[in-house]
Protein backbone atom coordinates (compact mmCIF):
# COMPACT_ATOMS: atom_id res chain seq x y z
CA UNK A 1 0.00 0.00 0.00
CA UNK A 2 1.55 3.62 -1.33
CA UNK A 3 0.46 6.54 1.82
CA UNK A 4 0.90 9.61 1.77
CA UNK A 5 1.10 12.05 5.19
CA UNK A 6 0.48 15.34 4.07
CA UNK A 7 -1.17 18.92 5.61
CA UNK A 8 -1.72 21.94 3.61
CA UNK A 9 -0.10 24.46 6.31
CA UNK A 10 3.11 23.30 7.39
CA UNK A 11 4.55 22.81 10.45
CA UNK A 12 1.25 21.03 11.56
CA UNK A 13 3.28 17.51 12.28
CA UNK A 14 3.58 15.84 9.13
CA UNK A 15 6.72 14.89 9.61
CA UNK A 16 6.73 13.35 13.06
CA UNK A 17 2.86 11.22 11.97
CA UNK A 18 5.22 9.59 9.48
CA UNK A 19 8.24 9.22 10.88
CA UNK A 20 7.00 7.93 14.06
CA UNK A 21 4.16 5.54 11.85
CA UNK A 22 7.15 4.29 9.64
CA UNK A 23 8.95 2.87 12.68
CA UNK A 24 5.99 1.43 14.72
CA UNK A 25 4.77 -0.28 11.05
CA UNK A 26 8.30 -1.69 10.38
CA UNK A 27 7.86 -3.87 13.74
CA UNK A 28 5.22 -5.86 11.60
CA UNK A 29 5.91 -5.56 8.02
CA UNK A 30 8.32 -3.88 5.35
CA UNK A 31 8.46 -0.34 5.18
CA UNK A 32 9.68 2.66 3.18
CA UNK A 33 9.98 6.36 4.21
CA UNK A 34 9.81 8.47 1.20
CA UNK A 35 10.62 11.97 1.98
CA UNK A 36 9.40 14.08 -0.68
CA UNK A 37 9.50 17.36 0.72
CA UNK A 38 12.88 18.03 -1.57
CA UNK A 39 12.78 21.86 -0.56
CA UNK A 40 13.06 21.23 2.89
CA UNK A 41 13.95 17.34 3.73
CA UNK A 42 13.68 16.32 7.85
CA UNK A 43 12.80 12.80 7.52
CA UNK A 44 16.36 11.67 8.08
CA UNK A 45 17.25 14.25 10.91
CA UNK A 46 14.72 11.99 12.91
CA UNK A 47 15.38 8.58 11.33
CA UNK A 48 19.16 9.01 10.82
CA UNK A 49 19.28 6.55 7.94
CA UNK A 50 22.27 5.05 6.78
CA UNK A 51 22.50 6.28 3.38
CA UNK A 52 24.17 3.60 1.02
CA UNK A 53 23.47 5.00 -2.30
CA UNK A 54 23.41 8.32 -4.09
CA UNK A 55 22.12 9.60 -7.54
CA UNK A 56 22.23 12.51 -9.30
CA UNK A 57 18.68 14.15 -10.73
CA UNK A 58 19.19 16.28 -14.17
CA UNK A 59 16.07 17.71 -16.11
CA UNK A 60 17.16 18.33 -19.81
CA UNK A 61 17.59 21.95 -20.89
CA UNK A 62 18.34 23.43 -24.45
CA UNK A 63 21.71 24.02 -25.30
CA UNK A 64 22.18 26.01 -28.47
CA UNK A 65 25.03 25.04 -31.45
CA UNK A 66 26.59 28.45 -32.06
CA UNK A 67 27.60 27.50 -35.45
CA UNK A 68 23.90 26.50 -36.81
CA UNK A 69 21.79 29.02 -34.93
CA UNK A 70 21.01 32.00 -37.47
CA UNK A 71 19.43 34.29 -34.34
CA UNK A 72 16.06 33.60 -35.98
CA UNK A 73 14.30 34.12 -32.81
CA UNK A 74 11.67 31.22 -33.64
CA UNK A 75 12.75 29.35 -30.11
CA UNK A 76 12.37 32.01 -27.91
CA UNK A 77 8.58 33.24 -29.47
CA UNK A 78 7.58 29.22 -29.34
CA UNK A 79 8.79 29.00 -24.80
CA UNK A 80 5.95 29.52 -22.71
CA UNK A 81 7.86 29.65 -19.90
CA UNK A 82 10.47 32.48 -21.28
CA UNK A 83 13.24 30.24 -21.03
CA UNK A 84 15.16 31.46 -23.77
CA UNK A 85 15.96 34.97 -25.48
CA UNK A 86 17.78 35.64 -28.33
CA UNK A 87 19.90 38.66 -29.15
CA UNK A 88 21.53 39.59 -32.33
CA UNK A 89 24.44 36.86 -32.56
CA UNK A 90 23.63 35.25 -29.33
CA UNK A 91 21.01 32.94 -27.96
CA UNK A 92 20.66 33.12 -23.98
CA UNK A 93 19.22 29.98 -21.99
CA UNK A 94 18.14 30.81 -18.50
CA UNK A 95 17.82 27.04 -17.03
CA UNK A 96 15.87 27.78 -14.01
CA UNK A 97 12.47 28.81 -16.36
CA UNK A 98 12.92 25.67 -18.61
CA UNK A 99 10.47 23.06 -18.37
CA UNK A 100 11.58 20.64 -20.46
CA UNK A 101 9.03 20.48 -22.42
CA UNK A 102 11.28 19.70 -25.88
CA UNK A 103 9.42 22.66 -28.26
CA UNK A 104 12.88 24.69 -28.39
CA UNK A 105 15.16 21.61 -29.57
CA UNK A 106 12.04 19.34 -31.36
CA UNK A 107 11.02 22.43 -33.67
CA UNK A 108 14.38 24.38 -34.11
CA UNK A 109 14.30 25.67 -38.05
CA UNK A 110 18.39 24.95 -38.35
CA UNK A 111 18.25 22.34 -35.60
CA UNK A 112 20.42 24.16 -33.57
CA UNK A 113 19.19 23.19 -30.51
CA UNK A 114 20.15 19.71 -28.39
CA UNK A 115 18.76 18.91 -24.78
CA UNK A 116 21.78 18.33 -22.31
CA UNK A 117 21.62 17.10 -18.68
CA UNK A 118 20.77 19.76 -15.64
CA UNK A 119 21.43 18.50 -12.40
CA UNK A 120 18.54 19.75 -10.44
CA UNK A 121 19.23 17.39 -6.90
CA UNK A 122 20.02 14.22 -5.99
CA UNK A 123 18.03 10.98 -4.33
CA UNK A 124 19.59 9.08 -1.49
CA UNK A 125 18.34 5.73 0.10
CA UNK A 126 19.64 3.59 2.83
CA UNK A 127 18.07 2.12 5.89
CA UNK A 128 17.05 3.56 9.08
CA UNK A 129 17.02 -0.20 11.02
CA UNK A 130 14.31 -1.60 9.52
CA UNK A 131 13.01 1.10 7.59
CA UNK A 132 14.06 1.37 3.95
CA UNK A 133 15.10 5.30 3.65
CA UNK A 134 14.68 7.65 0.32
CA UNK A 135 14.59 10.87 0.38
CA UNK A 136 15.72 14.13 -2.20
CA UNK A 137 17.77 16.84 -2.10
CA UNK A 138 16.66 19.91 -4.47
CA UNK A 139 20.22 21.96 -5.29
CA UNK A 140 19.83 25.42 -3.50
CA UNK A 141 18.45 27.99 -6.18
CA UNK A 142 16.32 25.72 -7.84
CA UNK A 143 12.77 26.64 -8.83
CA UNK A 144 11.56 23.60 -9.71
CA UNK A 145 11.39 20.39 -7.98
CA UNK A 146 8.46 18.05 -9.40
CA UNK A 147 10.89 15.93 -11.86
CA UNK A 148 13.00 15.62 -8.31
CA UNK A 149 9.99 13.70 -6.61
CA UNK A 150 8.83 11.86 -9.28
CA UNK A 151 12.41 10.47 -9.00
CA UNK A 152 12.01 9.62 -5.03
CA UNK A 153 8.64 8.45 -6.00
CA UNK A 154 9.82 5.53 -8.49
CA UNK A 155 12.30 3.95 -5.56
CA UNK A 156 8.98 2.89 -4.31
CA UNK A 157 8.37 -1.20 -4.46
CA UNK A 158 5.39 -2.64 -4.67
CA UNK A 159 6.08 -5.37 -1.60
CA UNK A 160 5.79 -2.74 1.10
CA UNK A 161 3.79 -0.30 2.74
CA UNK A 162 5.37 2.93 1.74
CA UNK A 163 4.93 6.21 3.51
CA UNK A 164 5.46 9.24 1.62
CA UNK A 165 6.50 12.76 3.65
CA UNK A 166 4.57 15.30 1.59
CA UNK A 167 5.38 18.86 1.01
CA UNK A 168 3.45 21.67 2.48
CA UNK A 169 0.91 23.40 -0.02
CA UNK A 170 -1.48 22.44 -2.52
CA UNK A 171 0.51 22.96 -5.39
CA UNK A 172 2.45 21.30 -7.45
CA UNK A 173 4.86 19.93 -5.52
CA UNK A 174 2.07 18.39 -2.71
CA UNK A 175 -0.11 17.59 -5.86
CA UNK A 176 2.86 15.42 -7.43
CA UNK A 177 3.95 13.68 -4.45
CA UNK A 178 0.35 12.35 -3.42
CA UNK A 179 -0.76 11.33 -6.88
CA UNK A 180 -0.76 7.62 -7.10
CA UNK A 181 -1.38 6.72 -3.39
CA UNK A 182 -3.97 4.69 -1.71
CA UNK A 183 -5.28 6.69 0.71
CA UNK A 184 -3.73 10.27 2.17
CA UNK A 185 -3.34 10.81 5.84
CA UNK A 186 -4.31 14.56 6.57
CA UNK A 187 -2.83 15.84 9.44
CA UNK A 188 -4.19 19.26 11.20
CA UNK A 189 -4.05 21.24 14.38
CA UNK A 190 -6.95 22.69 16.20
CA UNK A 191 -6.27 26.46 15.39
CA UNK A 192 -7.55 28.55 12.67
CA UNK A 193 -4.62 27.66 10.42
CA UNK A 194 -4.76 24.48 10.71
CA UNK A 195 -8.59 24.17 9.87
CA UNK A 196 -8.38 26.67 7.35
CA UNK A 197 -5.41 24.85 5.06
CA UNK A 198 -6.91 21.18 6.11
CA UNK A 199 -9.85 22.67 4.11
CA UNK A 200 -7.66 23.21 1.10
CA UNK A 201 -5.72 20.14 1.37
CA UNK A 202 -9.18 17.96 1.38
CA UNK A 203 -10.38 20.04 -1.66
CA UNK A 204 -7.13 18.84 -3.66
CA UNK A 205 -7.64 15.09 -2.68
CA UNK A 206 -11.28 15.15 -3.80
CA UNK A 207 -10.18 16.82 -7.39
CA UNK A 208 -7.29 13.74 -7.33
CA UNK A 209 -9.80 11.42 -5.97
CA UNK A 210 -7.85 10.43 -3.50
CA UNK A 211 -9.75 9.23 -0.03
CA UNK A 212 -8.68 10.69 3.42
CA UNK A 213 -8.38 10.58 6.77
CA UNK A 214 -7.75 13.41 9.53
CA UNK A 215 -4.94 13.43 12.30
CA UNK A 216 -5.30 15.79 14.33
CA UNK A 217 -1.71 16.85 16.26
CA UNK A 218 -1.18 18.92 19.56
CA UNK A 219 -4.83 17.92 20.05
CA UNK A 220 -5.68 20.04 23.52
CA UNK A 221 -9.13 18.61 24.33
CA UNK A 222 -10.90 21.30 22.30
CA UNK A 223 -11.04 19.98 18.68
CA UNK A 224 -14.59 20.66 17.91
CA UNK A 225 -14.61 22.95 15.06
CA UNK A 226 -12.01 20.29 13.33
CA UNK A 227 -14.31 17.13 14.09
CA UNK A 228 -17.82 19.48 13.22
CA UNK A 229 -15.98 20.00 9.74
CA UNK A 230 -14.57 16.46 9.61
CA UNK A 231 -18.37 15.20 10.30
CA UNK A 232 -19.86 17.88 7.81
CA UNK A 233 -17.13 16.29 4.95
CA UNK A 234 -17.65 12.76 5.96
CA UNK A 235 -14.03 12.67 6.88
CA UNK A 236 -12.91 10.09 9.35
CA UNK A 237 -11.01 11.40 12.38
CA UNK A 238 -7.95 8.53 12.25
CA UNK A 239 -6.73 9.84 15.43
CA UNK A 240 -5.83 12.56 17.94
CA UNK A 241 -2.15 12.83 19.02
CA UNK A 242 -1.98 15.46 22.77
CA UNK A 243 0.36 18.14 23.35
CA UNK A 244 2.67 17.01 24.96
CA UNK A 245 6.06 18.95 25.80
CA UNK A 246 8.32 16.18 26.34
CA UNK A 247 7.31 15.30 22.53
CA UNK A 248 8.13 18.69 21.47
CA UNK A 249 11.16 18.39 23.35
CA UNK A 250 12.24 15.02 21.90
CA UNK A 251 11.59 16.93 18.34
CA UNK A 252 13.64 19.61 19.19
CA UNK A 253 16.25 17.41 20.06
CA UNK A 254 15.41 15.25 16.55
CA UNK A 255 13.77 12.03 18.76
CA UNK A 256 10.63 10.67 17.18
CA UNK A 257 7.56 10.69 19.16
CA UNK A 258 7.58 6.86 19.45
CA UNK A 259 10.56 6.60 20.95
CA UNK A 260 10.27 9.30 23.29
CA UNK A 261 7.49 8.31 24.82
CA UNK A 262 6.98 3.96 23.84
CA UNK A 263 3.68 3.87 24.62
CA UNK A 264 2.52 6.08 21.88
CA UNK A 265 3.31 2.75 19.06
CA UNK A 266 -0.29 1.80 19.96
CA UNK A 267 -2.30 5.01 19.42
CA UNK A 268 0.11 4.68 16.00
CA UNK A 269 -0.74 1.11 15.59
CA UNK A 270 -4.33 2.22 15.72
CA UNK A 271 -3.96 4.89 13.13
CA UNK A 272 -2.87 2.19 10.73
CA UNK A 273 -5.53 -0.19 11.75
CA UNK A 274 -7.61 2.82 11.27
CA UNK A 275 -6.47 3.47 7.21
CA UNK A 276 -5.91 0.29 6.76
CA UNK A 277 -10.25 -0.49 7.46
CA UNK A 278 -11.00 2.66 5.80
CA UNK A 279 -8.85 1.45 2.70
CA UNK A 280 -10.69 -2.31 2.32
CA UNK A 281 -14.19 -0.51 2.91
CA UNK B 1 9.77 52.10 -0.13
CA UNK B 2 10.99 49.24 1.88
CA UNK B 3 9.66 45.71 1.21
CA UNK B 4 10.46 43.42 4.36
CA UNK B 5 9.88 39.69 3.37
CA UNK B 6 9.56 37.16 6.15
CA UNK B 7 10.45 33.53 5.10
CA UNK B 8 11.39 30.56 7.10
CA UNK B 9 12.12 27.15 5.52
CA UNK B 10 10.44 25.27 7.57
CA UNK B 11 6.44 25.70 7.89
CA UNK B 12 4.75 26.58 10.78
CA UNK B 13 7.42 28.50 12.76
CA UNK B 14 5.31 30.97 13.21
CA UNK B 15 5.82 33.45 10.06
CA UNK B 16 2.42 34.51 9.59
CA UNK B 17 1.83 34.98 13.17
CA UNK B 18 5.03 37.48 13.84
CA UNK B 19 3.92 39.40 10.35
CA UNK B 20 0.34 40.13 12.00
CA UNK B 21 2.21 41.43 14.56
CA UNK B 22 4.35 43.63 12.68
CA UNK B 23 1.41 44.84 10.92
CA UNK B 24 -0.35 45.79 14.14
CA UNK B 25 2.97 47.93 15.08
CA UNK B 26 4.15 49.33 11.86
CA UNK B 27 2.89 52.77 10.63
CA UNK B 28 1.47 53.14 7.13
CA UNK B 29 2.19 50.14 4.85
CA UNK B 30 -0.03 47.32 3.34
CA UNK B 31 0.89 43.80 3.64
CA UNK B 32 0.70 40.66 0.71
CA UNK B 33 0.40 37.62 1.96
CA UNK B 34 2.54 35.27 -0.14
CA UNK B 35 1.69 32.03 0.74
CA UNK B 36 -0.35 31.63 -2.01
CA UNK B 37 -1.19 27.80 -1.97
CA UNK B 38 -2.68 28.39 1.70
CA UNK B 39 -2.77 32.15 3.03
CA UNK B 40 -3.67 32.60 6.75
CA UNK B 41 -2.68 36.21 7.20
CA UNK B 42 -6.62 37.12 6.71
CA UNK B 43 -7.52 34.80 9.63
CA UNK B 44 -5.49 37.21 11.77
CA UNK B 45 -7.57 40.29 10.68
CA UNK B 46 -11.11 41.95 10.60
CA UNK B 47 -10.80 42.02 7.03
CA UNK B 48 -13.23 42.14 3.90
CA UNK B 49 -12.03 41.53 0.36
CA UNK B 50 -13.28 44.92 -1.80
CA UNK B 51 -11.96 43.70 -5.20
CA UNK B 52 -11.01 40.43 -6.82
CA UNK B 53 -9.16 40.08 -10.50
CA UNK B 54 -8.51 36.56 -11.73
CA UNK B 55 -4.88 35.19 -12.25
CA UNK B 56 -4.40 33.79 -15.69
CA UNK B 57 -1.77 30.93 -15.65
CA UNK B 58 -0.83 29.06 -18.76
CA UNK B 59 -3.01 28.19 -21.29
CA UNK B 60 -3.92 24.56 -21.48
CA UNK B 61 -4.28 22.41 -24.60
CA UNK B 62 -7.57 22.03 -26.29
CA UNK B 63 -8.19 19.26 -28.63
CA UNK B 64 -10.83 19.68 -31.70
CA UNK B 65 -12.75 16.38 -32.09
CA UNK B 66 -14.01 17.48 -35.46
CA UNK B 67 -10.22 18.31 -36.76
CA UNK B 68 -8.54 15.47 -34.42
CA UNK B 69 -7.01 12.40 -37.05
CA UNK B 70 -5.69 10.53 -34.20
CA UNK B 71 -2.50 10.41 -35.60
CA UNK B 72 -1.36 10.34 -32.13
CA UNK B 73 1.78 12.46 -32.97
CA UNK B 74 0.87 15.17 -30.08
CA UNK B 75 0.94 12.07 -27.24
CA UNK B 76 4.43 11.51 -28.84
CA UNK B 77 5.90 15.08 -28.14
CA UNK B 78 4.02 15.68 -25.49
CA UNK B 79 6.78 15.54 -22.43
CA UNK B 80 4.02 15.60 -19.23
CA UNK B 81 2.05 12.78 -19.97
CA UNK B 82 -1.02 14.80 -20.37
CA UNK B 83 -2.46 13.42 -23.62
CA UNK B 84 -3.97 10.19 -23.58
CA UNK B 85 -5.64 9.08 -26.50
CA UNK B 86 -6.11 12.88 -27.76
CA UNK B 87 -7.55 13.65 -24.43
CA UNK B 88 -6.11 16.23 -22.62
CA UNK B 89 -5.60 15.97 -18.95
CA UNK B 90 -5.52 19.72 -17.98
CA UNK B 91 -3.86 18.64 -14.58
CA UNK B 92 -0.77 17.18 -16.33
CA UNK B 93 -0.80 19.90 -19.12
CA UNK B 94 2.10 22.50 -18.21
CA UNK B 95 0.75 24.71 -21.15
CA UNK B 96 4.00 24.34 -23.36
CA UNK B 97 1.79 24.23 -26.83
CA UNK B 98 4.11 21.70 -27.80
CA UNK B 99 1.46 19.50 -28.54
CA UNK B 100 -0.52 22.56 -30.76
CA UNK B 101 3.02 22.88 -32.69
CA UNK B 102 3.33 18.80 -33.41
CA UNK B 103 -0.29 18.92 -35.01
CA UNK B 104 -0.31 18.62 -38.48
CA UNK B 105 -4.03 18.21 -38.49
CA UNK B 106 -4.41 22.16 -36.94
CA UNK B 107 -7.06 20.13 -34.37
CA UNK B 108 -5.24 21.85 -31.17
CA UNK B 109 -5.53 25.09 -29.62
CA UNK B 110 -4.68 26.73 -26.03
CA UNK B 111 -6.98 28.18 -24.34
CA UNK B 112 -6.92 30.81 -21.71
CA UNK B 113 -7.10 29.17 -18.16
CA UNK B 114 -7.84 31.12 -14.77
CA UNK B 115 -5.92 29.41 -12.21
CA UNK B 116 -6.43 31.89 -9.42
CA UNK B 117 -7.55 34.66 -7.92
CA UNK B 118 -5.79 37.92 -6.75
CA UNK B 119 -7.68 39.61 -3.93
CA UNK B 120 -7.92 43.13 -2.42
CA UNK B 121 -8.70 43.44 1.34
CA UNK B 122 -9.41 46.35 3.99
CA UNK B 123 -8.25 45.05 7.31
CA UNK B 124 -7.76 47.43 10.73
CA UNK B 125 -4.29 47.59 9.99
CA UNK B 126 -4.11 48.83 6.36
CA UNK B 127 -4.93 47.37 2.63
CA UNK B 128 -3.86 43.82 2.04
CA UNK B 129 -3.12 41.83 -0.91
CA UNK B 130 -3.85 38.18 -0.83
CA UNK B 131 -4.16 35.17 -3.39
CA UNK B 132 -5.81 32.15 -3.81
CA UNK B 133 -4.13 29.93 -5.75
CA UNK B 134 -7.01 27.39 -8.05
CA UNK B 135 -6.71 23.72 -6.21
CA UNK B 136 -4.18 21.68 -7.22
CA UNK B 137 -3.09 24.70 -9.81
CA UNK B 138 0.61 25.10 -10.50
CA UNK B 139 2.70 28.28 -12.01
CA UNK B 140 2.65 29.65 -8.23
CA UNK B 141 5.31 31.64 -8.55
CA UNK B 142 4.13 33.67 -11.07
CA UNK B 143 1.10 34.11 -8.63
CA UNK B 144 3.62 35.58 -6.04
CA UNK B 145 5.20 37.53 -8.42
CA UNK B 146 2.11 39.33 -9.36
CA UNK B 147 0.55 39.75 -5.68
CA UNK B 148 3.77 41.49 -4.83
CA UNK B 149 3.47 43.56 -7.97
CA UNK B 150 -0.34 44.81 -6.99
CA UNK B 151 1.37 45.21 -3.50
CA UNK B 152 3.63 47.55 -4.37
CA UNK B 153 1.68 49.41 -7.29
CA UNK B 154 -1.03 50.10 -4.30
CA UNK B 155 1.99 51.61 -2.01
CA UNK B 156 3.25 53.90 -4.48
CA UNK B 157 -0.12 55.33 -5.00
CA UNK B 158 -0.90 55.91 -1.54
CA UNK B 159 2.73 57.12 -0.67
CA UNK B 160 3.28 54.34 1.94
CA UNK B 161 6.70 53.81 2.91
CA UNK B 162 6.72 49.84 3.72
CA UNK B 163 5.37 46.17 2.34
CA UNK B 164 5.19 43.81 4.70
CA UNK B 165 5.18 40.01 3.45
CA UNK B 166 4.16 36.97 4.46
CA UNK B 167 6.23 34.20 2.38
CA UNK B 168 5.43 30.36 1.70
CA UNK B 169 7.37 28.04 3.17
CA UNK B 170 9.85 25.69 1.10
CA UNK B 171 13.40 26.86 -0.62
CA UNK B 172 11.20 26.34 -4.20
CA UNK B 173 9.94 28.27 -7.06
CA UNK B 174 7.53 30.57 -4.69
CA UNK B 175 9.85 31.58 -2.32
CA UNK B 176 12.88 32.38 -4.68
CA UNK B 177 9.91 34.87 -6.49
CA UNK B 178 9.61 36.30 -3.27
CA UNK B 179 13.14 37.42 -3.13
CA UNK B 180 13.47 39.43 -6.22
CA UNK B 181 14.26 43.29 -4.80
CA UNK B 182 12.87 42.29 -1.35
CA UNK B 183 15.36 45.10 0.86
CA UNK B 184 14.74 42.56 3.91
CA UNK B 185 14.72 39.10 4.60
CA UNK B 186 14.00 37.71 7.85
CA UNK B 187 14.07 34.23 8.46
CA UNK B 188 11.98 33.36 11.12
CA UNK B 189 13.23 29.69 13.33
CA UNK B 190 12.74 27.75 15.81
CA UNK B 191 15.67 25.68 17.84
CA UNK B 192 14.70 21.76 16.31
CA UNK B 193 17.16 20.05 14.09
CA UNK B 194 14.83 20.32 11.62
CA UNK B 195 14.45 24.34 12.19
CA UNK B 196 18.06 24.65 11.90
CA UNK B 197 18.24 22.74 8.79
CA UNK B 198 15.82 24.13 6.82
CA UNK B 199 17.04 27.62 8.00
CA UNK B 200 20.18 26.85 6.94
CA UNK B 201 19.26 26.13 3.77
CA UNK B 202 16.84 28.94 3.35
CA UNK B 203 19.40 30.89 4.36
CA UNK B 204 21.62 29.47 1.45
CA UNK B 205 18.92 30.19 -0.82
CA UNK B 206 18.86 33.97 0.34
CA UNK B 207 22.95 34.49 -0.20
CA UNK B 208 22.22 32.63 -3.68
CA UNK B 209 20.01 35.64 -5.00
CA UNK B 210 22.07 38.32 -2.80
CA UNK B 211 19.48 38.98 -0.13
CA UNK B 212 20.30 40.96 2.58
CA UNK B 213 19.13 37.94 5.78
CA UNK B 214 18.35 38.62 9.19
CA UNK B 215 17.53 36.17 11.87
CA UNK B 216 15.05 35.46 14.48
CA UNK B 217 14.05 32.38 16.58
CA UNK B 218 10.82 31.80 17.78
CA UNK B 219 10.25 29.82 21.10
CA UNK B 220 13.94 29.85 21.65
CA UNK B 221 13.97 28.50 25.63
CA UNK B 222 12.38 24.91 23.51
CA UNK B 223 15.94 23.96 23.64
CA UNK B 224 18.75 26.62 24.82
CA UNK B 225 21.43 24.30 23.10
CA UNK B 226 20.35 24.55 19.77
CA UNK B 227 19.48 28.00 20.20
CA UNK B 228 22.54 28.83 20.69
CA UNK B 229 23.67 26.67 17.80
CA UNK B 230 21.53 28.73 15.67
CA UNK B 231 23.47 31.84 16.94
CA UNK B 232 26.62 30.37 15.89
CA UNK B 233 25.50 29.82 12.79
CA UNK B 234 24.41 33.20 12.47
CA UNK B 235 27.28 34.81 13.92
CA UNK B 236 29.62 32.70 11.26
CA UNK B 237 27.53 33.69 8.08
CA UNK B 238 27.92 37.27 9.36
CA UNK B 239 23.47 37.70 9.64
CA UNK B 240 22.11 39.43 12.45
CA UNK B 241 20.02 37.57 15.15
CA UNK B 242 17.24 40.43 16.10
CA UNK B 243 15.93 38.91 18.66
CA UNK B 244 14.48 35.95 20.89
CA UNK B 245 10.96 35.20 21.09
CA UNK B 246 10.00 32.41 24.32
CA UNK B 247 7.40 30.14 24.21
CA UNK B 248 4.54 31.78 25.57
CA UNK B 249 0.95 30.57 25.55
CA UNK B 250 -0.27 33.80 24.79
CA UNK B 251 0.89 33.32 21.45
CA UNK B 252 -1.01 30.12 20.54
CA UNK B 253 -4.24 31.54 22.62
CA UNK B 254 -4.69 34.72 20.29
CA UNK B 255 -4.04 32.28 17.02
CA UNK B 256 -7.27 30.45 18.35
CA UNK B 257 -8.86 33.51 19.01
CA UNK B 258 -7.96 34.84 15.55
CA UNK B 259 -6.31 38.06 16.93
CA UNK B 260 -2.43 39.13 16.57
CA UNK B 261 -0.43 38.14 19.97
CA UNK B 262 1.09 41.51 20.12
CA UNK B 263 -2.30 43.09 21.13
CA UNK B 264 -1.82 41.02 24.52
CA UNK B 265 0.66 43.61 25.41
CA UNK B 266 3.15 42.89 28.19
CA UNK B 267 3.44 39.08 27.36
CA UNK B 268 7.21 37.69 27.06
CA UNK B 269 6.50 37.26 23.41
CA UNK B 270 4.97 41.03 22.54
CA UNK B 271 7.70 41.74 24.60
CA UNK B 272 10.49 40.56 22.71
CA UNK B 273 8.59 41.33 19.29
CA UNK B 274 8.65 44.87 20.26
CA UNK B 275 12.78 44.26 20.35
CA UNK B 276 12.53 42.61 16.77
CA UNK B 277 10.52 45.46 15.08
CA UNK B 278 12.74 48.23 16.65
CA UNK B 279 15.90 46.43 15.34
CA UNK B 280 14.41 45.27 11.56
CA UNK B 281 13.15 49.34 11.45
CA UNK B 282 16.93 50.30 12.07
CA UNK B 283 18.36 47.58 9.28
CA UNK B 284 15.27 49.02 6.91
Amino acid sequence: MKLAVASGKGGTGKTTVSVSLAITMAQRKRVAFLDCDVEEPNGHLMLNPVLQHKEMVAVLVPEIDEQKCDSCGYCAEICAFHALAVLPGNTLVFPEMCHACGGCWNFCPKQAITPVDNYIGVVEEGRAEKVRFVHGRLNVGVAMSPPLIRAVKAKAKNDELTIIDVPPGTSCPAVKSVEGVDFCILVTEPTPFGLHDLDLAVQVLHQLKIPCGVVINRSDGLDLTVEEYCGRCKIPVLQKIPLDREVAEGYAAGIPAVLVKKEWGELFSELMDKVEEVVSS
Amino acid sequence: MKELVVISGKGGTGKTSLVASFSVLAGEKIMADCDVDASNLHLLFNSSVIRQIPFYGLKKARISEELCVKCGDCEDYCHFGAIDNSFVDGLSCEGCGVCKLACRAGAIEMVEHIAGQIEFSDTEYGPMVHARLGVAEDNSGKLVAEVRKMARQIAEDKNYELIITDGPPGIGCQVISCLSNADLVLVVTEPSRTGIHDMERVLSLVEHFDGRAAVCINKWDISASNTGEIEDICYSKNIPVVGKIPYDMTVYNALKNGIPYIRKKDSPASTATLGIWDSLLKML
